[in-house]
């Protein structure tokens, strides 16, 4: 398992990042390929709506 | 059958019926002879109810100019005072199957569009759109055009049209938005449109020279003529949708200039209401955003039936008054995809290869995805006196939408 991480660790990166921008800005700029993948919790995170809408959607 | 399951049902039937509408212009008509308890010393105005004294700097201004275009004070000073007194009624527009532009002011004497739905046989009504009073402006220059529009250009119109036996109007609207329009801001196609029709029907009914001439004029110079058609069709196409068990459709978006407010098919006449937004604008030469007033008018019934802000991917042409780019402008109208329950059949968006304006704003989708209807809008300033001063873009207010949610689920939830 060590080496098999150790492994993938000198390949080259290429990474998907969800949601938060701030992380895939932060790769990019020490030149790690990021695909960004644009996504916000459902709701905003608010849990009554989350509830809410758990019955009605 | 559980409550998702009684909510789609529901929200199909929403949905049919506005792609079901069928508006036809059938008149042109005094407010206070065809507007449903329109009478006496009343205005009707924009957005969910408001008294006059939490109104906006605008909308005051504009009842002023009301109640002095209908002769029931002489000066600023008499109309105030009488508001102030509580002697002139002020009720919604939507109240009275009706909208009307910015502050949306109507009083009995106005000549109203008076468009049907023939699919369902209701009727809704508008004002004359103009740039003046409707935006606050209660001068005699603004004042002006209004008395036009009562004595010389509605009436003519009129007879016009009575003559031809009405307008359909859905022709023209589908032709206008694969022409670059999006039938809330940008009006170049379908007013043109419109005015190629009356043109022909005014010289049918043989109408005087003296008449014909000013109003072939007003018509044929007024790049927004069609926006009151626009809004009394979409008025029309909503309301069929309204009262449907189990519906979670927005059947109504309205704001006065304090409050922003929608309607939802299944609770009927009840408003759910936040603080009307700030509207993110152009401004014309003398004004800046200090100047403006917050989001106001019932012309969001055009979003709500899916044109306006959520075409403005088929209506670059509009972003040189609103702003944006079109690659935001696609976006923006890709992301109301998410937010309504289906692709209208037959108002299409060329631009967008063809694909179907998107209908029925689910509330529903709107609180799930965190996106929240968009609307392009003119821009009045925040004090009485001014005519337009911009336009813009503008988010309704999240809190709407989950107040609405909220309700919904203490209606409907525990049957």
């Amino acid at each position: 398992m060590q080496n098999k991480i150790e492994e993938l660790l000198h390949e080259p990166l290429v990474v998907i990042n969800v949601g938060l921008k701030g992380f895939a800005e932060s790769l990019e700029q020490q030149e790690v390929e990021v695909v960004q993948i644009d996504w916000v919790p459902p709701a905003g995170g608010d849990p009554e709506m989350i509830d809410l809408l758990e019955r009605l959607l | 059958m559980d409550i998702k399951h009684k909510i789609e049902i529901a929200n199909e039937e929403a949905t049919r019926r506005l792609i079901s509408g069928d508006p036809v212009l059938v008149d042109i008509a005094p407010a206070g002879e065809v507007i449903p308890g329109l009478e006496g010393r009343m205005i009707t105005h924009s957005g969910p109810p408001i008294k006059w004294q939490r109104m906006c700097g605008a909308q005051q201004g504009a009842i002023i100019g009301q109640v002095l275009y209908e002769g029931w004070a002489d000066s600023f000073d008499e109309a105030k005072s009488l508001l102030d007194k509580g002697s002139i009624r002020l009720e919604p527009n939507h109240h009275h199957q009706t909208v009307g532009p910015m502050a949306g002011t109507i009083s009995p004497s106005a000549p109203v569009w008076v468009v049907e739905n023939k699919s369902f046989g209701n009727r809704a009504f508008c004002r004359q759109v103009e740039g003046r009073q409707q935006f606050g402006d209660y001068s005699p220059e603004a004042l002006a055009s209004l008395h036009q529009w009562r004595d010389v250009w509605g009436p003519t119109l009129r007879k016009a049209l009575l003559k031809m036996g009405g307008l359909e109007l859905k022709t023209i609207i589908t032709q206008a938005l694969q022409m670059g329009d999006e039938l809330h801001n940008r009006h170049s196609a379908s007013s043109s449109l419109f005015s190629n029709a009356m043109a022909v029907a005014m010289a049918e009914a043989e109408i005087l020279r003296e008449s014909a001439v000013p109003t072939l004029k007003y018509i044929t110079r007024h790049n927004l003529i069609f926006l009151g058609l626009a809004m009394a069709c979409g008025k029309a196409i909503a309301d069929p949708a309204s009262n449907i068990e189990y519906s979670t459709v927005v059947t109504a978006m309205a704001r006065n200039g304090t409050e922003f407010g929608i309607r939802i098919s299944g609770l009927g006449e009840a408003w759910f209401t936040a603080p009307a937004p700030v509207v993110d604008g152009l401004y014309l030469p003398g004004y800046t955003a200090e100047d403006a007033g917050l989001d106001m008018g019932d012309s969001a019934i055009t979003e709500t039936v899916g044109w306006g802000a959520f075409t403005l991917g088929g209506a670059p042409g509009i972003l040189a008054l609103v702003g944006g780019t079109p690659e935001e402008a696609i976006a923006y109208t890709r992301e109301m995809k998410k937010i309504t329950t289906k692709a209208h059949p037959t108002y299409l968006m060329p631009a967008l290869g063809f694909a179907g304006i998107s209908i029925g704003i689910d509330i529903r989708k709107v609180v799930q995805t965190n996106l929240t209807p968009i609307i392009d809008t003119a821009i009045a300033h925040k004090d009485p006196g001014y005519p337009i001063i911009g336009a813009g873009l503008v988010r309704a207010p999240m809190e709407c939408f989950k107040q609405a949610l909220i309700a919904f689920g203490q209606r409907y939830n525990s049957q």
